[in-house]
């Protein structure tokens, strides 16, 4: 085992990611409102589209079936949801530790090696994003917009979306110069939650679907909508890996990436 | 009367094992060379020092000794390991305190150091007592639940220096630990560092302070652009390259360079800096005596004792801190 590990250079080997976790349950418990405070925003999207547009806009049709709009958007702002939460923890928070708090110069100086860093954080953006999907989930129940007890599975999908987009937007951070930057973020995000396939089907982007396919969100809705539905078809397949494909990448360069930035 | 066992202890005594051992060691980054190729040994229970100007390669070997910088040629040891492939085992065992304070300001005093020690896997109880006992340490015990962010900065570098000690190190790495502080500040760090000695913790240190390195290394090496120009114990560095005193002498604005001439042949050498002019000699208040004779007329004159930054000075031509 040891003679394994010797051979694997440091910075991919991941042995004691918890402890940034850890660190990070402390730092927030003074901090937990602002946690809290995550889980609305979704939820004020969810009974706009509820009360108002979905008045307007009737059913949805998609896969043959008819469904109420408000059944058609839940899964997707949940996986938006779910992205949302994951960028916003692995960019602003994770610019800040970098480049202005120096907590990862300080965590490097221990047994801790870049890996430990990169998965810690994207963990914990992941059980941040846990938490705001099951908060999220049990509203849409309570709404009577859950089909099934296969609702539950749109949780481990929130988990892959989540891990996507914190391994995306922490690979990213790391080549920003400042705070400017978080700009682009911003930039990046609007498109991604607007042409999805969230808020109107694929269908209704004709020709342009394939651009919609580029979209890592766009896998993640289909996910959370077959979930919700407890519809399974041969190409979730495709959707999951497509997203487990950009979490490795992206994992492997970050951990790369804070070698380079902070092991010079 | 054990025979087999005689020669053994009798040699390790003597010759320890040195901590770190160093050959042909240099840094580049993008080109620049910023350390050149350097040897070095640090023996356990050592008070070591770097002393040498910004720039001289001082903070990159350091950061190479903490296993945070790659080795860019030649090789390192420590504790007999290689950092390339060992470097979480001999993190393990160093205390590092940076030259900037990288302590967490989203935690309290006591919560640094309780997640620094789990980074260490500590258990949380040991941590906590170890947190209670560094505080003491650091005179910081009242501070504990205190907002990092409100420390002043004589705190904030005690409660560095704290975390650094949270997994009891064998080795303790001080980048300029008190760059930035007032002299009282200074001075509490100083007793605190030489307590740690007494424990028998071996000290790295980088300074371009010349009195700390006289006050706290037991050897030292003086390093400028990238090499060591020179090593031994601060006594030593003076007594090789430099005289018993120093005459210190300030003339009038933009006459230095004439009095150097007046002074020439006076003790063994002169230096004109910009701002004085130095006679270097075994007896100072001589050469200052020789000096009115030769009709000297300066402003002030000092005869003191000889430093490690006269050492610096002989040996490169350039006041240390500029």
């Amino acid at each position: 085992m040891s003679t394994v590990l010797r051979i694997v250079p440091e910075t991919f080997v991941v042995r004691r990611p918890h402890r940034m976790i850890e660190r990070h349950v402390v730092a927030y418990r003074r901090q937990w409102m602002i946690v809290f405070s995550g889980f609305f925003e979704p939820l004020f999207y969810l009974l706009s589209m509820r009360a108002g547009v979905g008045d307007l806009v009737g059913d949805v049709r998609v896969g043959g079936r008819s469904v109420p709009y408000d059944a058609f958007v839940a899964p997707a702002l949940m996986a938006s949801s779910a992205m949302n939460g994951a960028i916003f923890d692995s960019t602003g928070n994770v610019l800040h530790r970098l480049k202005y708090a120096r907590i990862y110069d300080a965590a490097l100086a221990t047994p801790m090696g870049p890996a430990d860093v990169a998965v810690g954080e994207i963990g914990w953006a992941l059980i941040r994003g846990q938490v705001y999907a099951i908060g999220f989930l049990a509203v849409m129940a309570g709404l009577g917009l859950t089909e099934s007890w296969w609702s539950l599975m749109a949780l481990p999908v929130c988990a892959l979306i989540g891990l996507t987009f914190a391994s995306i937007g922490f690979l990213g951070t790391t080549y920003m110069r400042g705070w400017s930057d978080m700009d682009i973020v911003n930039t990046a995000m609007m498109p991604l939650f607007l042409f999805s396939a969230t808020f109107f089907p694929i269908s209704s982007y004709g020709d342009w679907g394939w651009v919609v396919q580029l979209s890592p969100l766009y896998h993640g809705v289909a996910l959370v909508r077959a979930a919700n539905a407890g519809v399974w078809t041969g190409s979730l397949v495709v959707h999951a890996l497509v997203l487990v494909v950009i979490s490795v990448v992206a994992l492997v360069l970050a951990s790369r990436r804070v070698d380079r930035l902070l092991r010079r | 009367m054990s025979s087999v066992a005689s020669p053994a202890s009798a040699a390790a005594p003597s010759s320890p094992e040195p901590l770190i051992v160093a050959r042909g060691l240099t840094k580049s980054f993008d080109g620049f060379e910023a350390v050149k190729g350097i040897d070095l040994e640090v023996r356990p229970g050592e008070f070591f020092g770097f002393l040498g100007p910004n720039g001289a390669g001082k903070s990159s070997t350091m950061r190479m000794i903490a296993c945070v910088s790659p080795v860019s040629s030649g090789t390192l040891r420590l504790f007999g390991l290689d950092p390339a492939r060992d470097g979480a085992r001999i993190r393990a065992r160093i205390g590092v305190v940076p030259q900037l304070d990288t302590l967490d300001t989203e935690l309290s005093v006591q919560e640094n150091l309780w997640i620094y020690g789990r980074f260490f896997d500590l258990p949380r109880s040991e941590c906590r007592r170890r947190a209670t006992e560094l505080l003491e340490f650091a005179q910081l015990s009242d501070r504990a639940d205190s907002v990092v962010e409100h420390l002043s900065g004589g705190m904030k570098r005690r409660l560095s220096i704290a975390r650094s000690l949270i997994n009891d190190p064998e080795l303790l790495l001080l980048d300029e630990p008190t760059t930035g502080l007032d002299p009282q500040a200074r001075h509490v760090l100083w007793e605190r560092l030489y307590r740690l000695k007494q424990q028998g913790v071996t000290q790295v240190l980088t300074t371009h302070y010349m009195d700390e390195a006289e006050q706290l290394c037991d050897r030292l090496v003086v390093m400028d652009q990238g090499r060591i120009v020179a090593e031994g114990s601060p006594r030593e560095l003076i007594d090789r390259y430099s005289t018993r005193e120093v005459l210190e002498l300030r003339f009038a604005a933009g006459t230095n360079d004439q009095h150097g001439a007046l002074l020439a042949g006076i003790g063994d050498k002169q230096e004109v800096l910009p701002d004085r002019v130095l006679v270097y000699a075994d007896d100072g208040e001589a050469a200052l005596s020789e000096a009115h004779h030769r009709g000297a007329r300066p402003e002030s004159a000092l005869v003191r004792r000889s430093s490690l930054e006269d050492v610096f000075l002989q040996l490169t031509g350039r006041s240390l801190v500029d």
